[in-house]
């Protein structure tokens, strides 16, 4: 008895401080944080927002990879390899998920594209408009006026 | 292309992007698949064909199409480990397997959404002896219509959709739908 307590005290010197030292050198992945970047596939939105049967089964995997000590992108990767890559709240950049970045990007940039040419022609018609007001067209001279000047100006060409 | 000239840039540029907006949810929703044309063609007494599928086995090996089974009258079964009522019906489809399966007939599980594991302890655990399919995004489910767990289609010994089941299926379903299309040639 006394020779078996000792081996188990021996063996929880050895063991002890080691096992914190394991949990520190596991990497720091929450399941709320994967709830997030994963989906619940049976109910079509992320895991945190699901709480359906399938999404129990999903997040007890995800806590028992986070008890293996299983970094974020190795859960994922075993995610991907039960469910697919579906089960990836971001889709992957290839093929036709690709249309899932370029598309809001292409958007954004169109958009700001014809934003830009709105204001340019805008601000083209606005100088347009202010040089309208700031050099009016002269009115027509008086002829009488006119006479009169073409006689003094005559006087000073003799 | 006059009125390309005529259209500013800008509501140029708005109708491309909003038409290639409507193309891309015209083909989301084409790529969803649609369960009830299957529903309104069996409600016709039609028999459409079943798409093919080429699924991974559960335990393993060589994927399997259903085109193997051509010839067969094919009970194919939709079921997931975390699905309640799934557990209930399996019983009852393992039954039937012994029953059918000299007679030319064949249940075949498929595994959906689920986990290898417990899909594997699913089995185990029911003492499941039939083939097991394993789908693991559910991409086949799309082409067959199915929406919901479990559900069973029946296939003609020539490989056509003669029978859908929404739900857990029971024994008077299993009679109707599959006695007949045993008596049937291929």
């Amino acid at each position: 008895m006394s020779r078996r307590l000792a081996a188990l005290f021996v063996v929880l010197a050895v063991t002890g401080p080691a096992a914190p030292a394991l949990a520190a050198g596991c990497p720091k992945t929450s399941l709320p944080e994967m709830e997030n970047e994963v989906m619940c596939l049976v109910c079509g939105v992320p895991l945190a927002l699901a709480d359906a049967p399938q999404a129990q089964r999903e997040r007890a995997f995800i806590t028992r990879m986070i008890g293996h000590c299983r970094s974020k992108d190795e859960i994922k990767a075993e995610l991907v390899a039960q469910y697919g890559p579906r089960v990836l709240a971001l889709p992957k950049a290839s093929g036709f998920r690709l249309a899932a970045y370029l598309v809001p990007g292409l958007t954004a940039v169109a958009a700001a594209a014809a934003i830009g040419l709105v204001a340019v022609r805008w601000s083209r018609r606005q100088r347009t408009r202010s040089r309208e007001i700031v050099a009016p067209t002269p009115p027509p001279f008086d002829p009488v006026d006119t006479a009169q000047l073409e006689a003094e100006l005559e006087r000073y060409r003799q | 292309m006059h009125l390309a000239r005529r259209l500013p840039l800008p509501v140029l540029v708005a109708i491309v992007g909003v038409g290639a907006l409507l193309g891309l949810l015209a083909y989301g929703v084409s790529s969803s698949g649609s369960g009830h044309t299957l529903d309104n063609a069996l409600a016709q007494g039609r028999r459409p064909p079943a798409p093919a599928i080429l699924l991974p086995r559960l335990n393993g090996g060589s994927p399997a199409s259903l085109a193997d089974y051509r010839g067969k009258v094919v009970v194919l079964n939709y079921w997931a480990s975390w699905c309640v009522p799934c557990r209930q019906e399996a019983p009852l489809l393992e039954r039937w397997q012994r029953r059918i399966s000299g007679l030319g007939g064949s249940i075949i599980g498929v595994d959906v959404l689920d986990l290898t594991s417990d899909a594997r302890a699913f089995i185990r655990k029911l003492h499941l002896t039939y083939p097991m399919l394993r789908d693991r995004d559910g991409h086949t489910q799309q082409r067959l219509g199915i929406s919901g767990y479990p559900e069973t289609v029946v296939l003609d010994r020539r490989g056509r959709i003669a029978a859908l089941r929404r739900g857990p299926v029971d024994d008077p379903f299993l009679r109707r739908a599959v006695l007949p299309l045993l008596a049937e040639s291929a």
